[in-house]
């Protein structure tokens, strides 16, 4: 029993241990460049092979809503990028712990190339909601607490931008956003929430955990659009952050080998 | 994990979890100015001022819609509970149908009426295609579920 309960000990040291390095090797430039020169490739193939058929099934092949005809197709956009920003916020805002609590150099490169992305993901939601909302409610913008919640979270990735832009040193500018990042966090779960907290004009969402709301023929390309705008954003977030990488490690002696073969 | 990381680490949780329960409380004490509409009930409840611009959402009620003078409509907003009499002069949102959510802006009136200026379709979170639609219909399913 006593030895059982050492081995199950031992595995668990093993786990974290593992979990341990892998996390720290992460914090190598060199590792994260060598990895994600891997790891491109396949992503690549993603969005090829999920993003552009899914697109092109849920906007030209799916059938139209008995209700609001071809406008409704609109979700093939609006709820992947919806889910891409406030992912791309969590991982921003992960990224910014990580500065904080480890000093990790990779992280703060994570959040820095986050940032623009994340942006552009909320920016395109916003936009094709309003595009939306104009046939459907009847006004392209109303204050209610959804709309009003993700307005805000576009306004905290800029001012994540701005605040960076602003300070001229960079580690000062990468704790200062990280701060900035991780209190903006408490705007996620408001944006989740906020149809079911709050009477809004949007509506609830159609995917949950119990089912979904959406028929087949409308869910089925609708997920592959969700799976891949994920691998678009993987592959934005890596090409963004290997530029960075070589930006900022140019001095060192593998980016300088790799420079010049 | 060494103590400095440990003490910024308990630094940051803290600060989440504090800012959390602020804007937790912040967001209870306004939930009433953050809703974008009462509903019918309220207004029955009597807890909404009158002559004052409100927002009122709730399913257009089954054969409630007539035509008056002019562009002037009249139709009936219920949530299932309660039912109040709304008219408008105005052109209607594309999406407006009978049994199905709206929201209007406007006021409501001593005798307890709704003078609206603007109306907005609700869209729900159902979707399918007109096939389906129609074989629910057929099924003796009610209209607008």
């Amino acid at each position: 029993m006593q030895q059982r309960v050492n081995q199950a000990e031992t595995k668990t040291a093993t786990l974290w241990q593992w979990i341990n390095n892998t996390f720290h090797r992460f914090g190598s430039p060199k590792y994260f460049y060598d990895l994600t020169g891997k790891l491109l490739p396949w992503c690549w193939a993603g969005v090829l092979l999920v993003l552009i058929p899914g697109l092109i099934w849920g906007l030209a092949f799916a059938p139209p809503d008995y209700y609001q005809g071809n406008s409704y197709r609109i979700i093939f956009i609006h709820v992947p990028a919806a889910g891409i920003a406030m992912m791309g916020y969590a991982v921003m805002a992960f990224a910014g712990i990580v500065t904080l609590v480890w000093r990790m150099k990779m992280a703060d490169v994570i959040a820095k190339v986050v940032a623009p992305i994340g942006a552009s993901f909320t920016f395109l939601c916003l936009v094709t909601g309003a595009i939306w909302g104009r046939p459907t409610w009847g006004t392209w913008w109303e204050w209610d607490a959804r709309l009003t919640s993700m307005l805000i979270l576009f306004f905290l990735y800029v001012s994540v931008m701005a605040l960076r832009a602003a300070i001229e040193h960079p580690d000062v500018a990468a704790r200062a956003t990280a701060v900035l990042s991780i209190v903006g966090i408490v705007n996620l779960p408001i944006i989740r929430y906020s149809v079911n907290w709050w009477n809004t004009l949007h509506q609830p969402s159609s995917i949950r955990l119990t089912g979904s709301s959406l028929a087949p023929e409308m869910l089925y390309p609708l997920l592959a659009c969700i799976v891949g705008f994920y691998f678009l954003f993987a592959v934005l977030v890596m090409l963004s952050a290997r530029n960075e990488v070589l930006l900022r490690e140019y001095r060192s002696a593998w980016v300088k080998k790799w420079l010049k073969p | 994990m060494n103590p400095k990381r440990k003490r910024r680490l308990t630094i940051i949780i803290g600060l989440v979890c504090g800012l959390s329960v602020a804007v937790g409380f912040g967001a209870y004490a306004m939930r009433h100015s953050i809703d974008l509409f009462v509903t019918p009930g309220d207004i029955a409840a009597g807890t909404v001022p009158t002559n004052q611009r409100i927002s009122v959402g709730g399913l257009v009620v089954d054969g409630s819609l007539k035509r008056g003078d002019g562009l002037t409509i009249h139709f009936d907003v219920s949530d299932n509970k309660s039912v109040v009499a709304v008219s408008y002069d105005g052109i209607l949102p594309d999406l407006f149908r009978e049994g199905k959510g709206i929201v209007v802006k406007g006021m409501l009136t001593e005798d307890g009426r709704v003078v609206a200026n603007e109306v907005l379709a609700k869209h729900d979170e159902n979707y399918m295609p007109p096939e389906a639609k129609a074989a629910i219909e057929k099924a003796g399913h009610p209209k607008g579920v």
